[in-house]
């Protein structure tokens, strides 16, 4: 083996090999760095005793003080709900006015409802309560079951044709499809109802619409249409739709009505939360 | 055949010798001067108000504040973080292209604390010759009750520093007696051990490997320099060829280098000055305190080793009378540009900053609402950041569109109340008749003013409808 070649200036052997010209010295690493290496392998075995490591084919190496991701999560979520306690105590021995009413509260009662809303209301009414086609729009002012705190909670409490057995009901005659009226008759008393909200129609089938619903669907609907929230039917005088606003669509629930199903949320979320998101529902825009 | 080499150096132990000299007693200053700023600056007081820290200097994680003085730094405005730092950096750039290494050599916090832990070494075991006696020596009470000494004194020190360096995020007196009663919080403990622990260990046990093997500024130094750039020089071409000398030599014709080694005896890096600027070479200056008190010595001219410039030392090294360039060149005057560009910028949007900040967001979910008679809704959150210490009332007023009105949810009428130094976040609900809108997309605006003061803030939002 010859003998290296040495770099006239700092004194140190090259590696022997050359690219393009260009060499390498080998300048030797201090021993601390190697050190510093030995005692980083040594940390890493224990850190392998310690904590969870190595998998096995069916399981893993549990580390000697039993730590997981999952338990820290666990703790994590009991200390959390532990420090909410003084917030859902004083939420629970309140009235709805009362959260409603004292600021401390409602910000609390809206930053939970929110969260609770997210996970269990906006699949079906939508993300800011906005609704789809055959959800009604949480955040307008038009309810079908009463829009004060009181009526909002016994909704979502008890759910609307839901399993519940205090659950809220409505039903709506089949008028096409059990042949109470005649499908020119559903065609007049269409046309007035669109005529409640202000669309031009016909006048003669305005007429005969009219006194049509005076006989079938006042009883509910109310005489001028305005609805009743007792029956939870919805009123007709004015442009938010839960089926659809033209034509077609309110001869099809004329004909055949949809009727939505609302699940029961008691049992399935605790007492404080349903408050809570009753409070956020109120607050979406539209409470009264 | 050819001994195979180890891979591995052994650390070489560097025993600076003491020296007195201009550069050496610069360097006293500079180290006095800016321990004295750090150990004392979080002790200073501002009166803020009740409610408020009283330490003039502090950043407190907690409270998501950053007090200087009379300056309160939020969150949002940690740009003048950057700022600083980006002034550092072009400041050290600055410095470096006019004087070389002279943050490595001066100012650097490893090179302030390892000057300090080697006098203190030097106070406890002697000068140069006695410690590299008193390590060959076999262990004896003596050398144990040095060593001892001189580790005690080091983890003295380096306890101060870390505990210093906590107290600027902590409230120093109380975080003291709480240090010292068993009171502080873990964190609190455990950043003044880490503290503590790398300043012994970086500044007893390390020293000059940080420089060569730890820090990236040497490895760029060089290209920061130019022929210009004062650095620490050897003029070689006065003092080779070199030889030993006798009393009464003459230096006619020969170097003025007597080879004499104390230029590297001084050296707190262990380099020879005189192979050359290097990587280790960290520019403090001791060397040429060590050459002038040899050169005064036997009679001859000062600077055979000085700071000086590249193009300077090669006009002299011809004969010529060097024409010095040294601050004023176009990459000085660029660097300096930069730096008042941005302390300029800095300070003026300090100086600019409103007492109120307002944000303002459109509901995305839904875009709109259309309510039972026929308005459109639109909803948006107002978050009113406060930042005077007292509690302040705000009058909120939209306009743009005609018959457009608005409510704030939970709240009864258009005045809010949001408290001293905090953010204050209000729903608010705008409708207006759809006759108005025509558009998909209406601008209105949205003004916040304090009642008081009459301070307003103005902001344009986006009413959305469902179009034509």
């Amino acid at each position: 083996m010859s003998e290296k070649e040495r770099d006239a200036v700092t004194g140190t052997e090259t590696t022997g090999h050359v690219w393009d010209g260009i060499k390498e010295l080998n300048t030797p690493l201090p021993k601390w760095w190697v050190y510093v290496l030995y005692a980083t392998i040594v940390w890493a075995i224990g850190y392998w005793v310690v904590y969870p490591a190595w998998p096995g084919i069916s399981g893993y190496t549990r580390g000697m003080f039993g730590y997981s991701s999952h338990g820290e999560y666990h703790a994590e979520a009991a200390a959390a709900a532990e420090a909410q306690k003084v917030w859902t105590d004083r939420i629970a021995a309140a009235s709805l006015d009362q959260i409603n009413s004292d600021a401390e509260l409602v910000e609390f009662a809206q930053n939970g409802g929110r969260a609770i809303f997210a996970e269990n209301c906006a699949p079906c009414h939508g993300a800011g309560g906005q609704g789809a086609p055959g959800f009604p729009v949480l955040a307008d002012d038009s309810w079908l079951w009463g829009g004060d705190l009181a009526a909002i909670e016994q909704t979502i409490r008890f759910g609307i044709r839901s399993t519940h057995p205090d659950t809220r009901v409505s039903e709506m005659p089949r008028f096409g499809a059990d042949q109470v009226l005649d499908d020119a008759q559903i065609s007049d008393v269409a046309d007035y109802v669109l005529s409640l909200s202000g669309t031009e129609v016909d006048a003669g089938a305005k007429a005969r619409g009219a006194t049509l619903f005076v006989e079938n669907c006042a009883a509910c609907h109310g005489e001028q249409g305005q609805g009743m929230i007792e029956f939870g039917a919805p009123a007709l005088n004015d442009t938010i739709w839960q089926y659809g606003g033209d034509r077609d669509a309110v001869i099809a629930q004329i004909h055949l009505p949809k009727q939505g199903v609302m699940p029961a949320w008691e049992g399935r979320i605790s007492d404080d939360w349903i408050k809570m998101v009753s409070i956020y529902v109120h607050n979406l825009g539209g409470g009264q | 055949m050819a001994e195979s080499r180890s891979l591995y150096a052994e650390q070489i132990k560097v025993y600076p010798q003491r020296i007195f000299g201009r550069f050496r007693f610069i360097k006293w200053v500079v180290l006095a001067t800016l321990l004295s700023i750090y150990y004392l600056a979080p002790w200073l007081r501002w009166d803020r108000g009740p409610n408020a820290p009283d330490q003039a200097l502090l950043i407190d994680m907690g409270g998501r504040r950053a007090y200087f003085f009379w300056i309160e730094i939020w969150p949002q405005e940690v740009y003048y973080l950057t700022g600083l730092l980006i002034l550092g950096a072009i400041g050290l750039f600055l410095v470096t292209s006019v004087a070389g290494r002279v943050w490595c050599g001066f100012t650097c916090p490893q090179t302030v604390w390892t000057d300090l832990y080697m006098q203190v070494e030097r106070w406890i075991e002697g000068d140069r010759n006695a410690r590299i006696k008193l390590d060959k020596e076999p262990w004896s009470l003596r050398k144990l009750w040095l060593k001892v000494a001189k580790h005690v004194a080091w983890l003295a020190i380096a306890f101060a520093t870390g505990g210093a360096w906590i107290m600027y995020f902590n409230d120093a007196p109380t975080v003291v007696r709480e240090i010292f009663t068993g009171q502080a919080s873990t964190a609190v403990y455990g950043f003044t051990a880490l503290f503590a622990g790398t300043t012994y260990l970086l500044a007893g046990w390390a020293r000059e490997q940080v420089c060569i093997y730890m820090c990236p500024w040497p490895r760029f130094q060089s290209a920061m320099f130019d022929e210009h750039s004062l650095l620490v020089t050897y003029a070689g071409w006065r003092g080779e060829p070199r030889a030993h000398a006798k009393r009464g030599e003459d230096f006619s014709n020969r170097g003025h280098c007597i080879d004499c080694g104390l230029c590297v005896r001084v050296c707190p890096t262990g380099i020879d000055i005189r192979d050359g600027q290097q990587l280790a070479c960290i520019g403090c200056g001791l060397c040429v305190d060590a050459c002038n008190s040899v050169m005064t010595k036997i009679g001859l001219p000062a600077d055979l080793i000085t700071y000086d410039s590249l193009s300077d030392q090669a006009a002299l090294a011809r004969g010529e009378q060097p024409v010095p360039r040294h601050i004023i060149r176009p990459r000085t005057l660029i660097y300096i540009g930069v730096f008042l560009a941005v302390a300029i910028g800095m300070a003026v949007s300090l100086a600019m900053r409103s007492t109120l900040d307002v944000t303002l967001l459109a509901d995305r979910a839904p875009l709109f609402v259309k309510l039972a008679n026929g308005d459109i809704q639109n909803g948006y959150s107002v978050k009113i950041s406060n930042k005077l210490r007292e509690p302040q009332e705000y009058q909120i007023r939209i306009e743009g569109i005609d018959g457009l009105s608005f409510k704030l949810v939970g709240h009864e009428g258009d005045i809010v109340r949001v408290a001293g130094d905090s953010v204050g976040t209000y729903r608010m609900l705008a409708r207006a008749p759809k006759s108005a809108i025509s558009e998909r997309s209406t601008s209105i605006g949205v003004t916040i003013q304090n009642v008081e003061s009459k301070e307003e803030s103005r902001h344009d939002a986006i009413f959305s409808g469902p179009g034509r």
